[in-house]
């Protein structure tokens, strides 16, 4: 997919998120516009999947370790096949599967998230493991900014340090805010990419809405042979939607009708602009 | 009791054995491969062996991992930090994900006597066995052991065990001694009167009272509950029907462990007089194993008398 067609892609995947959380009248919404860029850039480019065989041996391996953000998830997996679309309907009904955090019983879910702290750990095993055996697939595992006050974060980031894990890729959704507010207000981080530096890790800043951008920069990990690469994808909480943007009410709010009709509406305008560029270009 | 050869050794054995076949079989260690004894292994295998530094939530977490890539991760680490420090990883990143995933947790109940409540774990029976989709097994003895941990390679899904540190008596003349099936109860003595139930370093305890009782003309069944998780009820149901009475007899809290797994099925199915013998609900004193369990009552004399009292009054008043 060229990187207009994955531009596309996030609007799409955006309006998806949006009418699943407005017909369930449940959702993280912030988290899931933040980090539908960097998901979109992974499942649709970057990452080697496949649909029909979501346990295939090779495939690269993803950890939401930022659990509560699955609303972009699950719009994604079904829009590449790993479950039918019209199951999207069933998010966070009574009995569903698709619940309101990673469940493995959902065909190309590795491992049940939800509680913070845990994905990098993970993620750190699964990378051991392909490092012990030699194979090829690479570990990507997102996680929260508010997620890196959690301890156990440090303590999976100095293991894959020290296991040289340059098959491993952590990211971290910077969109600086977290439910009680900013994120330097309630524990603050900076500096971050030092802090992750100073860990042992190869740290890139990036604009986590910058397809092109990110796509890039999963692509050339690792820059550092024998160091595993950490990316601080500098994001917007609600990106797409004005009201939303920025507004850590958004962390969990439900749009009603009306909010959910603007944003829709703002979406179809990005979706437009970026067909005109794209048959701009082709001209 | 002269052998001197602690369970966590024999798994290290047992594990270095499996290991020359079963290229997926790997331990883990958080700084413990010492108190662990599995320096042998992580000198043998290299390739096969993960230190994770004194971080009981990474251990569980990248076990989780290595075993969702197919591998066969065992976890070695006090159990006092295993089953506290990691616990949500547990719940979450072992049973909730169904990862196949063994946690042994080395230095169990209260091994590290003189440590203090910091170093006892007599609280992670009743944790563990409260999360679905997490067995929990007390090995009684070495051989018992041995044959446990066989089963553990071969049987996949979240377990967790706990070993003391110490070399304890036997209870099994011989490995081939029996067998062992996850969630069977050893039925070690037949008897009419009463039953103890027991499990881990109490079983010698149990057998040692029976034994007592037998010369006072009390014919005493003993169960080796080694599968606190799931509970072998039938096991538990018979012993009710047709003994009447029931002791047991655990080194953890009086509260959620042996006791309280097998009240539940007593007093809901058939209701017999019964007594639970373990640590009461105090930060334990410090001791020797022996020591401890003489203060506490977890002797053969102690429990012969209870259950001398529970059939005479036949209600152990």
């Amino acid at each position: 997919m060229d990187i207009t067609d994955l531009k596309l892609k996030a609007v799409q995947i955006r309006m998806d998120v949006l009418k699943m959380i407005h017909r369930a009248k449940a959702g993280h919404t912030g988290g899931s516009l933040s980090n539908a860029d960097i998901l979109t850039a992974l499942y649709y480019r970057v990452m080697k999947v496949d649909p029909r065989r979501p346990d295939w041996d090779e495939r690269d391996r993803f950890i939401l370790s930022k659990g509560h953000s699955v609303e972009s998830l699950w719009c994604i997996l079904a829009d590449r096949g790993f479950f039918p679309r019209e199951e999207l309907a069933t998010f966070s009904q009574f009995g569903t599967r698709l619940i309101g955090h990673p469940n493995n019983k959902v065909p190309g879910v590795e491992m049940n998230t939800g509680a913070l702290g845990h994905g990098l750990s993970i993620a750190v095993g699964m990378a051991l493991a392909a490092k012990r055996d030699g194979k090829a697939y690479r570990v990507f595992c997102l996680m929260g900014d508010g997620e890196q006050a959690e301890g156990s974060v440090w303590e999976a980031a100095m293991a894959g340090a020290h296991y040289r894990l340059d098959n491993l890729v952590g990211i971290i959704d910077r969109n600086g805010l977290q439910i009680s507010g900013s994120t330097e207000d309630v524990m603050s981080l900076e500096p971050l990419a030092g802090k992750w530096q100073t860990f042992g890790w190869h740290v890139v800043e990036v604009d986590g809405h910058d397809i092109e951008a990110l796509v890039r920069t999963f692509e050339a990990a690792p820059e550092t042979p024998g160091k595993p690469t950490l990316v601080i994808a500098h994001t917007v909480k609600g990106r797409g939607v004005s009201f939303a943007e920025n507004e850590a009410g958004w962390h969990h709010r439900v749009p009603n009708d009306e909010e959910l009709d603007q944003a829709l509406e703002e979406l179809r305008a990005q979706a437009e602009r970026l067909k005109r560029e794209k048959e701009a270009a082709a001209t | 009791m002269t052998h001197g050869i602690p369970n966590r050794q024999v798994i290290c054995e047992t594990l270095m054995e499996l290991a020359a076949t079963d290229r997926d079989i790997m331990v883990l260690a958080s700084d413990s491969r010492g108190s662990a004894a599995m320096a042998p292994f992580a000198r043998a295998y290299p390739d096969r062996f993960v230190e994770t530094g004194i971080a009981e939530q990474n251990i569980v977490g990248i076990a989780a991992g290595l075993a969702h890539s197919g591998k066969k991760p065992f976890v070695t680490s006090p159990a006092c930090f295993l089953s506290m420090r990691s616990i949500e990883q547990i719940k979450v990143d072992v049973a909730y994900s169904n990862t196949n995933v063994k946690l042994i947790g080395i230095s169990g109940g209260i091994s590290y006597g003189a440590l203090g409540m910091s170093h006892h774990s007599l609280q992670d029976i009743a944790v563990m066995r409260a999360i679905p989709n997490l067995s929990v097994i007390l090995p009684a003895d070495r051989h018992e052991t041995k044959r446990m941990t066989k089963a553990l390679v071969n049987h996949t899904g979240g377990v967790y065990v706990r070993i003391g540190r110490n070399p304890v008596a036997d209870v099994y003349e011989s490995e081939s001694d029996g067998d062992f099936v996850i969630g069977e109860a050893v039925t070690l003595r037949d008897g009419g009167d009463l039953t103890i139930i027991a499990a881990g370093e109490t079983v010698r305890v149990a057998l040692d009272a029976a034994e007592l009782l037998r010369r006072r003309g009390i014919s005493c069944r003993v169960l080796n509950m080694h599968t606190i998780k799931p509970l072998d009820e039938e096991a538990v149901l018979r012993a009710a029907r047709e003994t009447g009475a029931v002791i047991t007899v655990e080194e953890h809290s009086i509260h959620g462990g042996l006791g309280a797994a097998v009240a539940e099925v007593v007093v809901q199915h058939f209701p017999v007089p019964m007594r639970i013998v373990g640590i009461p609900d105090e930060p334990a004193v410090a001791g020797k194993t022996a020591e401890v369990f003489r203060h506490y009552g977890i002797t053969a004399e102690n429990l012969a008398g209870m259950a001398e009292r529970l059939i005479r009054s036949g209600n152990g008043a």
